[in-house]
């Protein structure tokens, strides 16, 4: 067991090192947030006009 | 020494008619008759005789079993990517060619994405009646009914399967941690209805049985059919069904790697100081599947507990040192290699300190990033039709229409390689062999399957050639004999001198 953390903090490490790349600032976030806002804009243009029709319809047989 | 992982992907799509004749399996058909004669322009056959999807890699067929029957009177047909295109039972299938290594296989994946965008385009415009095809890359309906994703991958023959079985089960079990594709809601009998707001994947709430050969009833984790399409002296061919459809590129491709990884480790028979063997692999798949803290403990054959998490943690510690060790020759190129050790340790640190961190490369914290926004947005709960729709229209495949598409995901082929792998087959399998002759002479060959090819050169008898091993007939054998061929009669003449 405490080899794998050992193993576990290792990893975290290296891969902090490449987090470092992009840091994470709250200009970063509320960019983030700007484009999931674009993106519901979209989905709200996009999405099956009915969706309790559109979801009831799709009856699929099973398969394999 | 593990042999080369060659892989492979096949998608059963959804299917649902808009505005005309429901029937599934015509709709299937008009789906890919379009393609083969209005977009490819040529029509090769599959042909079944090597098939026997019943043989069990246990040995005998066992009793009770149920293999798949074969339906040869539907639409079947090869293209020049080496792929297989075709209806199985109610849906269209893609079956991709062969692939040596698991970036190959998401390119493959992509283009059959992209052959049947151009399927539906042609299909709409032959039927002329106001009905349009709508495809989905997911993996059920919501109501019950669940279509796979099946994997395929090379082992050695020498191989005991108890060990595949052994050594296989806890990391398909756990892998749905970043390959899940997400799902609204349960649908079958395991859960309490609506007691289950979002799985991580689609697909795992429908296997009851640790290892089977059925695909369709009582699902096993481990599918023990044993029809190598190659050598069966020399070779298995692991054929995989617990595994979801995924969207996202990362996903497709750490499903794939990291499989392929473990299998090679199952091969070289390293396994670590701790049993993974999971006390219930079937009670542990559906609780993992609803586990959207990743906190669960799972119990252990040996009475302990171990969360989904720690045993990739485990898997991935095994794998570093397997590298370290061995090297990872049998992964393709060494670059394949070390991405699918980076990016599993990526998305493993991911899950650990921030799951929603990995929306850009798992297709559950996509879906369900949208999902969260969505009910943000419209104070809708989880039993909504809507947050259902927003589920399926993330699968949908018409770009018009796609969810998916719209998010920025990480993405691992450029669009310009995808396009070439509709027409062109991969090069270092012997796909390429296959796709190539049915480039060059379509009209001459007759039928095509995975281990050989007939022509038919007008004069009996039909010639079969066969491949048998699947890394053989590659552009690196065959390319300067076919260049140097005049046409198939010469091709066949100095293929038997």
């Amino acid at each position: 067991m405490a080899e794998r953390e050992l193993k576990k903090k290792q990893a975290t490490e290296r891969t902090a090192e490449v987090v470092d790349e992009v840091p994470a600032t709250s200009a970063t976030g509320d960019k983030l947030k700007a484009e999931l806002d674009d993106l519901l804009d979209e989905i709200d243009e996009v999405l099956e006009d009915n969706a309790e029709e559109f979801v009831r319809n799709y009856v699929q047989k099973g398969g394999e | 020494m593990a042999i080369p992982k060659v892989c492979g992907i096949e998608t059963e799509y959804g299917i649902q008619v808009v505005n005309g004749d429901p029937n599934p399996i015509a709709a299937s058909s008009v789906l890919i008759n379009a393609y083969a004669q209005d977009v490819a322009r040529q029509r090769v056959a599959w042909d079944f005789e090597d098939e026997s999807p019943g043989n069990d890699a246990r040995g005998q067929s066992r009793e009770g079993s149920m293999p798949p029957m074969i339906e040869t009177h539907l639409v079947n047909t090869v293209l020049t990517n080496g792929a297989r295109f075709y209806v199985d039972h109610a849906h269209p299938e893609y079956s991709s060619p062969e692939c040596r290594d698991a970036l190959e296989a998401v390119r493959y994946d992509r283009a059959g994405e992209e052959i049947v965008i151009r399927s539906m385009e042609a299909a709409d415009l032959a039927v002329h009646d106001g009905s349009h095809l709508v495809v989905y890359k997911n993996n059920s309906d919501g109501k019950g009914n669940s279509y796979g994703c099946h994997e395929n991958y090379l082992m050695d023959r020498e191989t005991p399967f108890s060990r595949v079985i052994h050594g296989i089960t806890p990391h398909f079990v756990t892998r749905q941690l970043f390959c899940g594709a997400g799902k609204v809601g349960s649908e079958t009998a395991f859960h309490e209805p609506r007691s289950v707001e979002f799985q991580l994947s689609q697909r795992a709430e429908f296997f009851e049985e640790e290892v089977g050969l059925e695909t369709t009833l009582k699902r096993p984790i481990v599918n023990t059919r044993d029809e190598p399409h190659a050598d069966p002296s020399r070779y298995r061919r692991l054929h995989v069904i617990v595994g979801d459809a995924n969207m996202a590129e990362v996903a497709t491709f750490l499903k794939l790697g990291t499989t392929s990884l473990v299998l090679a480790m199952i091969e070289d028979d390293v396994s670590g100081s701790r049993s993974l063997a999971l006390a219930d692999p079937v009670r542990a798949i559906h609780a993992v599947a609803v586990d959207r803290t990743l906190t669960q403990p799972l119990l252990m054959a040996d009475g302990s507990t171990a969360t989904a998490l720690a045993i990739q943690w485990e898997l991935y510690s095994l794998a570093r040192k397997y590298a370290d060790d061995r090297g990872l020759e049998c992964l393709g190129a060494e670059e394949i290699g070390t991405s699918v050790l980076d990016r599993w340790e990526y998305v493993l640190n991911g899950l650990e300190t921030d799951p929603m961190s990995l929306a850009r490369q798992v297709d559950w914290v996509a879906k369900l990033q949208l999902l969260e926004a969505y009910s943000d947005r419209h104070g809708c709960g989880w039993g909504d039709p809507r947050m259902t729709a927003i589920d399926l229209q993330y699968h949908d495949l018409r770009p018009s229409r796609s969810l998916f598409a719209r998010m920025d995901t990480e993405r691992m082929v450029d669009v310009d390689s995808v396009q070439a792998a509709v027409t062109d087959p991969p090069r270092d399998t012997r796909a390429w062999f296959r796709g190539e002759c049915l480039k060059r002479w379509p009209e001459s060959v007759a039928t095509a399957n995975w281990d050989s090819l007939v022509f038919d050169l007008g004069s009996d008898p039909l010639r079969r050639v066969p491949m048998m091993d699947p890394l053989k007939g590659t552009a690196e054998h065959v390319e300067a004999l076919l260049d140097s061929c005049a046409g198939p009669a010469d091709l066949l003449e100095r293929l038997s001198s």
